[in-house]
């Protein structure tokens, strides 16, 4: 980890976030890792470092609400210093870290473990999630309590389903007992079955097993019709249907309190990517049609759907190396998401502060926090090169998994400083 | 964005257009099939010499792969390679390798330091063959001898050898295929192959459990009541019935499914007279096909059978020297 920056001086970078558009051009001091001024007076007095931010836009660090970790457990996939130090060049300065690990975070001391971990070996701010029932299991409850005494932001299931409805109430209305807010993937897992991609055209054409529509939007309307009734605060996870955005924006509304996120890859590949039967993109929720795809983009553009994740899955090339129906799920997303988003800033379907807002607003909301360039806020920052373009390979990624979404090809969006309460962590003068 | 995609199309063919792994008729022109058949019509000639062989795979070493058992099919890829003249080694994975936990991609590193030419390939899962031909070493062929519900390309062919051996053509024909389309490999390669060849209307006759989600966009008509869906038929091709289709509330029992869907004597008197009743087999006699109309005139089961022998040869002699002059090529400009 770089050592303790006093005072930072960052010059010269356009400021972007929720009330900044990226087009004024300003500077920030930074001090005792927190925002101390904006403008003129940023410019007076001595500073420890001065970052030249020419060129770049300066965001709030991006928060990621669902990044794979992999550690404790899955060491051959990742771990929390490899995956940290990859969001760290993603941009991100805060990561949600999935409760999918071995064993599952379903207690407190799993919980310390990764947070102790994560002290000594992550450049940036890792925030556990603890598993909403016992081992992921859908059937009893977890220490819902205890474990977010012990540091849990929020609970979550990981993608799996609860054993039923009757006890999914109970966890919403336990979870509501605690004020602690509720992560569900929406995912009917008796219609989902076997399936690994979209039941439509290229399932059809390639006989693949398919995933229906219905098997998310049945229990996306299960879950808010629950979550209305128990009083639960809800954020849906990882969204892929178009429909499901309408039932969301429906029941906020009628004043659920109720979330959403989609995982960036969602808002740029359809069921195509799969046409070639490339097992990268074998993702779950798998990825669906291209009216699914201008469904969610309208609703992070109207704010349905506050929050832009990673969905970070790192492993090993031997979990990709199969036909497709055997591989397991996932991509290695967390350094490709910002590069993503310009792409669709590029096309014109999202705007700069649409995204970014995506990436830091919406998900700090999520968590009940704020994420502005604002004077007192923590400096928790993303300096980033918006024309610089890299390419993801082999050698290039610093995740342990390879298999990110474009490979080969020149991407737009380079990260230069991912700042974390001040330090660098990641940029010439970090690690 | 699009993702990269190596599609079957550049997969399996040269850079001049030949065929160099046969993974599935999806991207292949009518020209290119009506050549295969054209082929197989030739080695046709050779099953019926004294001496069965003709020398184009001498000194290759075939691999029958089979991760999913199969008599038939291996028997008579078997047949075909030794008629080529090729040294054939059958493997039987399913009873080996991977049940001692060897992953895919091991199976075939080993594989390939045994220096084999071509891999004749079934697999269970959809898109296997894909992903060894993009994982081979470059020169060696792979052929698709069915991979889960995807493509069955060398059964469709050899349908389509005996349509047109009995049909003289494709113009004009109106094809149904009935029973389980959903699960079926087959089915999905002869959709293809009829499509491409220019029949007037591939037509499905299916209950609602068993057919895939927008099946039309395979390129056929749909039909639920298999009386109505007989009307004008030239060919009528019965699929096989997997007894577990049962259990998962696709059917509701054997004795529903042939009243409704099994072709008997009364039904195929609705088609055109001279309507041609075939069966990828094995049949289940009583469950998708009377056994009169399975033995019956109108019958061409067992020409199925034999023409298999001559397609998989054509298949596997055209992949191999797709394979030989896509090499010649590369050593030539390096040179």
């Amino acid at each position: 980890m770089s050592e303790q920056q006093t005072t930072v001086r960052i010059i010269h970078g356009r400021l972007l976030d929720a009330e900044h558009d990226g087009s004024v051009t300003a500077s920030l001091l930074l001090q005792g890792g927190h925002i101390a001024a904006i403008g003129a007076e940023a410019e007076l007095g001595d500073v420890d470092r001065v970052i030249d931010a020419s060129g770049c836009l300066v965001s709030p660090g991006f928060i990621d609400l669902n990044c794979n970790l992999r550690e404790p457990g899955n060491g051959q996939k990742g771990n929390i210093a490899s995956e940290t130090l990859a969001a760290a060049r993603g941009g991100f300065s805060t990561v949600c870290a999935s409760p999918a690990t071995s064993p599952v975070n379903d207690s407190s001391a799993v919980t310390n473990l990764i947070s102790d971990v994560a002290e000594t070996q992550s450049p940036i701010r890792v925030l556990p999630l603890g598993a909403a029932t016992r081992g992921l299991e859908g059937e009893l409850l977890s220490d819902m309590a205890g474990l977010s005494r012990a540091g849990c932001v929020a609970l979550s299931n990981a993608g799996a389903q609860m054993r039923n409805s009757r006890i999914l109430r109970r966890c919403m209305a336990y979870a509501r007992t605690f004020d602690l807010t509720l992560m569900l993937a929406p995912v009917n897992q008796a219609l989902a079955a076997d399936g690994y991609a979209h039941d439509g055209l290229v399932t059809s054409r390639l006989g693949l097993l398919g995933i229906p529509e219905v098997a998310e939007t049945t229990a996306v309307m299960e879950l808010l019709l629950l979550a209305e009734e128990t009083g639960v605060r809800l954020h849906l996870n990882q969204l892929s249907c178009g429909r499901s955005v309408a039932m969301v924006a429906d029941a906020q509304k009628r004043g659920v309190a109720v979330t959403a996120d989609v995982a960036m890859h969602q808002l740029l590949f359809t069921e195509d990517a799969l046409a070639g039967f490339d097992s990268r993109f074998h993702v779950r929720p798998p990825l669906r049609t291209e009216a699914d795809r201008q469904g969610l983009l309208a609703g992070v553009r109207d704010g349905v759907i506050g929050a832009i994740v990673s969905q970070h899955q790192p492993h090993d090339s031997a979990a990709k190396q199969a036909p497709l129906g055997a591989t397991e799920p996932g991509l290695s997303t967390v350094e490709s998401v910002l590069s993503m988003g310009l792409e669709l800033v590029n096309d014109g379907e999202l705007s700069l502060q649409q995204l970014v807002s995506s990436l830091t607003y919406g998900p700090a909301g999520v968590l009940g926090e704020t994420s502005a360039l604002r004077v007192g806020q923590r400096a928790d920052l993303c300096i980033f090169d918006p024309d610089a373009s890299w390419q993801a390979d082999d050698s290039s990624l610093v995740s342990i998994g390879k298999h990110a979404p474009v490979r080969h090809c020149p991407l737009k969006g380079v990260v230069r400083h991912t700042l974390c309460a001040g330090n660098e962590a990641w940029g010439p003068g970090g690690d | 964005m699009t993702a990269h995609d190596p599609s079957s199309h550049s997969l399996q063919l040269t850079s001049s257009g030949q065929l160099k792994h046969f993974l599935t008729l999806d991207g292949l022109e009518r020209a290119l099939l009506t050549d295969i058949l054209d082929t197989a019509d030739s080695f046709i000639e050779v099953g019926e010499r004294t001496i069965k062989k003709v020398p184009l795979l001498r000194g290759k070493t075939v691999v029958n792969l089979f991760f999913e058992s199969s008599t038939r099919t291996r028997s008579t890829f078997e047949l075909a390679a030794k008629r080529l003249s090729a040294d054939v080694l059958n493997l039987d994975i399913s009873t080996s390798a991977t049940s001692k936990g060897e992953s895919l991609s091991d199976t075939l590193l080993n594989l390939e330091a045994m220096a084999s030419d071509m891999f004749v390939v079934r697999h269970s899962q959809s898109g296997a063959p894909h992903f060894i031909a993009e994982s081979v070493t470059p020169g060696v062929a792979i052929i698709n001898a069915g991979d889960g519900r995807h493509a069955h390309p060398t059964q469709a062919m050899l349908d389509m050898l005996t349509i047109r051996q009995h049909k003289g053509g494709f113009e004009g024909l109106k094809v149904a295929i009935v029973g389980d389309i959903l699960h079926s490999r087959v089915a999905r390669s002869q959709i293809r192959a009829l499509n491409a060849l220019g029949a007037e209307e591939v037509r499905v006759i299916a209950p609602g459990t068993l057919l895939p989600r927008d099946v039309e966009s395979l390129g056929c008509t749909v039909e639920y009541d298999m009386i109505r869906g007989m009307r004008d038929l030239d060919v009528v091709i019965m699929l096989r019935l997997q007894k577990e289709r049962m259990e998962g509330a696709l059917l509701p029992s054997e004795r529903e499914f042939y009243r409704l869907y099994g072709l008997s004597q009364d039904k195929l008197a609705l088609a055109r007279p001279d309507c041609l009743v075939m069966h990828p087999g094995p049949i289940n006699r009583g469950v998708e096909i009377e056994s009169a109309v399975a033995d019956g005139p109108q019958s061409v089961i067992l020409n199925q059978v034999t023409n298999g022998i001559a397609v998989r040869m054509a298949v596997m002699s055209m992949a191999m020297s797709g394979q030989v002059s896509e090499r010649t090529q590369a050593v030539g400009e390096q040179g």
